[in-house]
């Protein structure tokens, strides 16, 4: 029982900057915006963290793959309480296509190398919105997984969780080796401040790449483009309630 | 400003500015804010006063971190856990 725990971390955009597309609509605007980890990746990192502190785990690696920047979420994990961090150096050409087919493979090759026994991934990015990662990476390893988890309880050799569904709550009890996706209600994550941050630089993050993995990351998918929402229409104001009936059946609503 | 409490006032400063990268109505603002409340007090030399200026600047770290957070759970609940009706 090795008590190590994967935790997968995505640099995305910051969830509050607003999204501009590129004037050729080959994919949306990156360069000098705001990056941050993704809000589902940090509630997954609490909830590693929090079972290290009940000692339910011995160790928290933080993984995360992209360029020389995805470093600096790997940090902030650490900041939070990560013991280590692996970064798997993907750029250019390859990072654009990078999805969760790959990363869940990248994932699978890290777990049966660290021996871990448990991965917890965000539920989705909010960059992309797949929301498969976890569930291709359990798929992989063939092992059982506990998605959209809104509580997490390890008994014994196995892991209760307890699923947001669209019906309501769903209990689940499953084996340990598993996989984990995080949902909002998971848990409240903890703010990585300025002097966790400076005592993380003292941790270890590997540096290695999907070929040293034995991973092929060519994509399957190609992004034909990539356009705004049409804009919201303005709305119509009218005078009396017999306007807006008729508006309405007009719309045919009524 | 008194030695000993230099130190604490620089690290409260750092610490408030780091927070404010993430306020929500812009962190250009809050840095300007920032910078004139500690301007309007960097001549106070009684220790007493300066004990209770850093104290007060330690609660806002924690409210800072409290409104980041809840304003980031309303974004990312009403994106992503509406419930169908």
């Amino acid at each position: 029982m090795s008590g190590r725990v994967l935790v997968g971390v995505k640099r995305v955009i910051d969830y509050a900057v607003k999204i501009r597309v590129k004037p050729d609509n080959s994919s949306v605007v990156t360069d000098g915006v705001k990056h941050s980890m993704n809000p589902f990746c940090e509630i997954a990192v609490e909830e590693a963290v929090k079972m290290k502190e009940k000692k339910l785990i011995k160790e928290v690696v933080a993984v995360s793959c992209g360029p020389q920047q995805a470093q600096e979420t790997i940090r902030t994990a650490l900041a939070m309480g990560a013991d280590r961090g692996i970064h798997v150096e993907v750029t250019g050409k390859d990072y654009e296509t990078l999805g969760p087919l790959q990363i869940s493979k990248i994932m699978a090759a890290l777990a049966k190398k660290e021996e871990a026994q448990l991965i917890i991934l965000g539920k989705q990015a909010i960059d992309d919105d797949c929301n498969q990662t976890g569930q291709m990476t359990a798929a992989l390893l063939d092992w059982p997984q506990g998605t959209f988890a809104s509580e997490v309880s390890l008994e014994g050799d196995k892991i209760k969780v307890v699923r947001e569904v669209d019906g309501g709550l769903e209990t689940i009890k499953i084996n340990v080796p598993a996989v984990i996706t995080a949902d909002l209600r998971l848990n409240t994550p903890r703010y990585a401040t300025l002097p966790n941050i400076m005592k993380a630089k003292k941790k270890k993050i590997a540096n290695m790449k999907p070929a040293d993995l034995g991973v092929d990351i060519t994509s399957r998918l190609e992004v034909l483009r990539v356009d705004e929402p049409p804009q919201r229409q303005a709305g119509v104001k009218v005078e009396t309630v017999e306007d807006l009936v008729s508006k309405l059946k007009e719309a045919g609503l009524v | 400003m008194a030695n000993p409490f230099r130190g604490q006032v620089i690290k409260l400063y750092r610490t408030l500015l780091y927070l404010g990268r993430d306020y929500p109505q812009g962190s250009a603002y809050f840095k300007e804010r920032l910078k004139s409340a500690f301007m309007k007090n960097k001549d106070v030399t009684d220790p007493d006063k300066i004990q209770k200026l850093v104290a007060r600047g330690n609660c806002l770290i924690k409210e800072l971190e409290a409104m980041c957070f809840l304003r980031k759970y309303q974004v990312m609940k009403k994106k992503y856990c509406q419930t169908k009706k």
